[in-house]
Parts: C-alpha cells; structure tokens; sequence
C-alpha cells in the first residue's frame, strides 16, 4: 500500500539510517545544545557545528491524540490510532506513535524506544516502559 | 500613538458558501468598508492584504490593488494566518504615523467551503508517517496537555462552544445559526480526540475590511463613527509544537502585553471580548494569557457563565469563529467596532474598552487590538 514515507534528504539521512539499525539520533551542537528535527544550524548559537548523538530510547509522552477517522489510506486499518509528542531524557522531542491501546495512554507516562519496520523504513516509535 | 488612527469603515460579504474568487470577495467588503466610512475610493493609497489560506498565490497584493483601481503608496500581502488581520492593521497604523500613507484599506478573503480545503487536513512533513495529519490534531495536542495540566474538564471548552453559538444563532449574518446545549457538546462525535465536532470553527468563504486613518484625517473627511485605536501588540510563538518546552501558554502573553501598555489599560478595564476561537482551547488559554483568567482557571471561568452577555466579560457576541463564519479573525475587528459604536446587535451597555485576538497556525503567531471611546 502507498505509504507516506519521510522524504529523506542529505540532512536527515544519517537520522533514518540509524533507525534501521535501532539507534535513534538527535543532534547536539558543541555549544552543548540538543535538537530535533535536524537543521544545518543550532537553535540556540547559531553555529554549524552539529554532531549525531544517540539517545538513551527513555522518554516520556508530553500529550497525544486519538485518530477516529484516517487522512490517507495507509491508515484506514487503523483507527482508532494516537499521535503522541515524546520528549526524550536528553530533551529533544518528537511526533510518534505509542505501541499501546488507545485507553492506557497517558500524559508524562514512562516510554522507551521501540523502532518499527513500516514499508522499508524503520520509524521511531514508544511503548510503555 | 494611543488613539491616534482610527478606525473609520468597516464592510464584510455574505459567509457560507459563495463560489467566488478571493479577489472579487476583497473588492466587495471593500467596496462596502469605504461606504460605511463614507469615504471616496480616490482617497486610500494603502492596501494590507492578508493571503488566501487554502491557496498561496504570488503578488497577491498587487492582483488585488489592481482590481481595486488603485497604485497605494504603501501596503503589502501578509503571511502570518490568522493574526495577519491585526498585524495588517497594525502595520497601516505605523505607515499612518510615519506619514507612509493617509488612508489605508485592510482586508482579508478566502473560499476553502466553494473551493479546497485540503490545507486543513494536510500532511505534516515527514510526521505523516506516523499519522501525523491535519490542523485539528495540532490543536487536539494542545488541548490534551491543557487537560492533564490544569484538570479540566469537558464542560469547560464546551462553555465557550454553546456561549458563541447561543450568540451567533440570532445573527442574521451568521453562516451557522443552530444554538448549541451543553448536552449536545458533549454528545458529538469526535474529530480528533480530544477535540469535538462543536469545539471546530467553521470553513467558510467569505471577505471583510477595514478602512483605517487618522483620527485627524478621519475629521477632515467628515467620518461619523471613527473607533479609536488604543494599543495594538504581537507575539510570535513560532516553534512547532515539539520545539515548545511548554504547551498551554504562547507569546500571546506578550502581545497582549504590549497591546495593553500601548493603550494605558489593563484586563480589568475590558468590556467586552473578541477572542480567537478556532478551537474552543484557543479562546481558553488565550483569556489566561491575557491576564482575564489565572492559568488554568479559564474553563471554570467560562462554565460559570461570565461569558455571555450579562457576565463579567461578555464573549464573542456576534458568534465567532464557531458561528459567525470560520474566516480567520477580521469578523472578530468588524464586531468589536460595532460594539464601540454602540450598534452591536448584542450591543454590552456602556461597552468603551474592546479587546480582541488574532491568532494563526497552532498557536505559532499572535496579535492583539484593543479599541475604546
């Protein structure tokens, strides 16, 4: 089925390469600065000097949503689904998914990294921890 | 700068379904803004024009200013969503003071309802892969957070639905004129959970405008009703939800700040609101962040009926995004005029100070107005 795949530039390449190989990466800058999503500059210095750091995989769900009704046929099948935003230990955050039914979801509950494999990609998603 | 310019005309078209281009619906409420001000075309030499949501198009401006007739000496076509409308303003303000331009028209039209509407349900870059779709869920983000954080309760946003609907349903201009009970708030399917059909604006095409000039120019050209402007202000949330440290409070703190120091007021001297109210959270958290409410107190605030007309602080009276029409914000200006003038159709007694929001993306930008006698 067409999926809606990330479209995988220079920038976020080595992001979704190691998600193939069960590593999730965020960015932290020699100013000490940690960020997501991927920019060729820091937020906070302004600086070009951005190295891939692996996270930990702990995190916890900042909010979430429930999807009762699917945008693209990829996820028809689904529904009821949730988004949620994770913020990781190290601090940067992300949109995800929790690999949990819709009913045990939870703001600031405890997650940790489950990556997934989802038309050839592998995508960062949560279960409880 | 406080009262300085003015508002002087304000027009708007018929909201619904129109099935007419976004330039003719400007040239209309402007058309319509001049006669209110009952001022000649012949005068404005500035155009502020905030872009179409549902379709960017280039030198939008310019398309416009020509099928007005008109070569303004200062203006431009603004990209900020819904807060674009007060900026627009503000900024013919400041070009008005700076002795940029005279008389300036500001104006707004869309037609998502006749035309597309798939900007509203669009992919969020590579989030689509996880599902990441449409405005609503970035709101139902927010709205989940609020929740957890202050415990509020479903009643709570549905206050703020039945209070603009209950205001919009009398208005004959209104696109959606069905009074809404709190049962039926409750009773309605989701959109996004935790987001209910009735806490959605509506899509709707439509256009309205404002002629602004000085209060001194607004003499000379004989105006019967200009409406001061007391204090404007901005505040750019900008980050996207995952770049936010925090959810449920945004730069609309500081717009309102600065829009109350402008006008020499505060909160307490408001009477009567105009706020916002896309999503029914964006209404609550807007009151907090403009000091009417302390954080987390907006929802009990509104179940217990300081909205309406009799309350402490009377709420959308012409209904609103949710009743009104969904057009991004002008409706909101248009009504807080009427209010000043003293010729609302809900008109508050004794209305002299009216505060009103804008607001545009999730929350990424906001604007603030504040006009009285």
């Amino acid at each position: 089925m067409d999926f809606p795949l990330p479209e995988v530039t220079d920038l976020s390449k080595p992001y979704w390469e190691a998600l193939q190989e069960g590593r999730l990466l965020f960015q932290r800058c020699r100013c000490g600065h940690a960020q997501l999503p991927p920019r060729r500059e820091c937020t906070r210095c302004l600086d070009d000097t951005l190295a891939w750091e692996a996270a930990s995989g702990d995190g916890a769900v900042v909010s979430f949503v429930i999807y009762h009704t699917a945008h693209h046929e990829a996820f028809r099948d689904r529904i009821p689904y949730n988004v949620a935003i994770v913020a990781l230990a190290e601090g940067p955050r992300l949109i995800t998914n929790i690999t949990a039914p819709v009913a045990d979801l939870r703001c600031d509950m405890k997650v940790r990294l489950a990556v997934e494999r989802e038309g050839g990609f592998a995508l960062a998603r949560f279960a409880p921890a | 700068m406080r009262g300085k310019a003015v508002i002087a005309g304000i027009g708007h078209t018929a909201f619904g379904r129109l099935e007419r281009d976004t330039v003719s619906l400007n040239v209309e409420a402007c058309r319509k803004a001049l006669a209110d001000a009952g001022i000649p075309k012949d005068t404005v030499d500035g155009v502020f024009v905030k872009t179409p949501t549902s379709q960017k198009e280039l030198m939008y401006g310019q398309k416009l200013s020509a099928a007005l007739g008109l070569q303004p000496r200062m203006g431009c076509a603004l990209d900020q969503g819904g807060a674009a409308n007060i900026t627009g303003l503000m900024l013919a303000a400041l070009a008005i003071e700076a002795g940029q331009c005279e008389v300036a028209l500001v104006c707004y039209a869309d037609n998502p309802r006749s035309g597309s509407r798939a900007v509203y349900a669009r992919p969020r870059g590579d989030d689509a892969a996880y599902g990441w779709f449409s405005t609503v869920a970035t709101y139902a983000m927010i709205h989940q957070r609020y929740i957890h954080e202050h415990g509020a309760r479903p009643e709570h946003f549905g206050a703020v639905a039945v209070n603009n609907r209950t205001n919009g349903a009398g208005n004959p201009a209104a696109q959606l004129r069905k009074p809404l009970t709190i049962e039926q708030y409750l009773a309605a399917p989701w959109v996004v959970e935790p987001i209910r059909r009735d806490d959605c604006c509506l899509v709707s095409d439509g256009g309205a405008a404002l002629v602004v000039t000085s209060a001194r120019r607004a003499r000379e050209l004989g105006v019967r009703q200009p409406v001061p402007i007391l204090g404007f202000g901005q505040g750019q949330t900008s980050l996207d939800l995952t770049e936010r440290d925090v959810l449920t409070t945004t730069q609309a703190r500081v717009s309102a700040r600065t829009a109350f120091a402008m006008a020499g007021l505060g909160p307490e001297r408001v009477r009567v609101a105009q706020i916002y109210d896309c999503f029914t959270i964006a209404a609550l958290m807007t009151l907090e962040d403009y000091g009417f409410c302390k954080p987390g107190q907006a929802g009990a605030f509104a179940a217990e009926g300081n909205l309406g007309l009799g309350g402490a602080l009377p709420l959308n009276t012409s209904g609103g995004l949710l009743s009104e029409t969904g057009m991004p914000g002008l409706q909101l200006v248009l009504e807080a005029v009427r209010q000043i003038r003293g010729a609302a159709r809900l008109q508050v007694p004794g209305a002299d100070v009216a505060v009103v929001s804008n607001q545009g993306g999730t929350m990424h930008t906001h604007a603030t107005l504040i006009l009285g006698n």
